[in-house]
């Protein structure tokens, strides 16, 4: 086990992942309204404005406290099946982390989270969706890699979403025709990693 | 008492129209209750709206739950697992059309059918 990481500004944080949203949010529905129902970068503004409401309060909170409050959050104001995964990815990583982790631990939790994420969607690696970048992103951390290469490997990973064929989600309903564009759920993970990746990085 | 049926649509037109298709077939025998939108208002589902409508056609029977698409099922899924223990394992989200699924649903829940045969009914909707 490493040292404890440095203490966690989580309204910094939190500030940080709700500004990303919202300045790509045109772009998240954009990707979605070529493949999906075109609402996915409204819903998670809706969710992480909601969560950046609550920042102050959310910040008070031990982390793991922090994490599951933010989830559940989510649950409640995003308005598709992103809250639920999103939310879930949020809950399950509060529900496993202790307040002060070590990199690996936190590597651990995230792998954790993860699986609750594939455990909701019913869904698994090669599907065109968000665990397309998860779980390379959980292979980096396992891995130790530092956070400046976690952000480069969920663009990546984002990026290779495109030529896949969707066989879960909205965008499994368009079979070939999915394929050639970037899975909205891929690109809003990928982003919400480099925010912490370039945020947590920033503040060690 | 009779098993609820729950209405979950992204669309509130959609959903009432179901609720009201049933009301037609089985009158005010069934506890019914629909919910339909974002927590916007606009298309999408709502995970608290979904948890008070179980509650508002909550029975000692159970409750069934008929889904239109993806998000309403996964929404659905968050809905009974917050719900929890013991009234969580009372609930089940049918594989079936959200329409005729919710009539035949209802119909079967109103001769006093268990959650078991109600949700036999409208699986029978989609074959495997």
């Amino acid at each position: 086990m490493g040292e404890t990481m440095t203490a966690i500004d989580l309204k910094r944080l939190i500030e940080a992942l709700a500004e990303t949203i919202a300045a790509h949010a045109d772009e998240l529905t954009a990707l979605d309204q070529a493949i999906g129902d075109g609402d996915h970068g409204t819903n998670m503004k809706r969710g992480f404005d909601a969560v950046l409401a609550d920042a102050d309060a959310l910040a008070a909170k031990p982390l793991p406290d922090a994490l599951k409050a933010a989830g559940t959050k989510l649950v409640m104001t995003v308005g598709g099946a992103s809250g639920p995964l999103f939310g879930t990815f949020f809950m399950a990583l509060g529900k496993d982390i202790p307040p002060h982790p070590t990199a690996a631990e936190l590597a651990a939790a995230f792998a954790r989270a993860v699986d609750a994420v594939a455990a909701r969607g019913k869904s698994e690696a090669g599907q065109k969706t968000m665990l397309d970048v998860l779980y390379p992103v959980r292979d980096a951390l396992l891995d130790g890699k530092p956070a400046a290469e976690i952000a480069a490997v969920a663009d990546a990973a984002a990026a290779a979403t495109v030529p896949l064929k969707a066989t879960r989600g909205r965008a499994s309903f368009l079979g070939d025709r999915s394929i050639g564009h970037m899975d909205p759920g891929a690109r809003s993970t990928a982003l919400l990693v480099r925010t912490v990746a370039e945020n947590l990085g920033a503040q060690a | 008492m009779n098993v609820g049926i729950v209405i979950v649509s992204h669309s509130p037109l959609v959903a009432e129209g179901t609720a009201d298709m049933v009301r037609q077939m089985v009158g005010d025998e069934v506890p019914l209750a629909w919910c339909g939108g974002n927590p916007e208002g606009g298309l999408g589902t709502s995970v608290g709206a979904i948890m008070e409508a179980i509650d508002k056609a909550w029975s000692e029977a159970g409750v069934a739950i008929l889904v239109d698409l993806g998000g309403a099922e996964t929404n659905s899924e968050m809905a009974v697992e917050l719900i929890g223990e013991p009234r969580s394992a009372r609930i089940v989200i049918c594989n079936a059309p959200i329409v005729e699924g919710a009539v035949m649903a209802a119909t079967e829940a109103s001769g006093g059918a268990s959650l078991k045969d109600v949700v036999a009914t409208a699986h029978e909707l989609s074959p495997a």
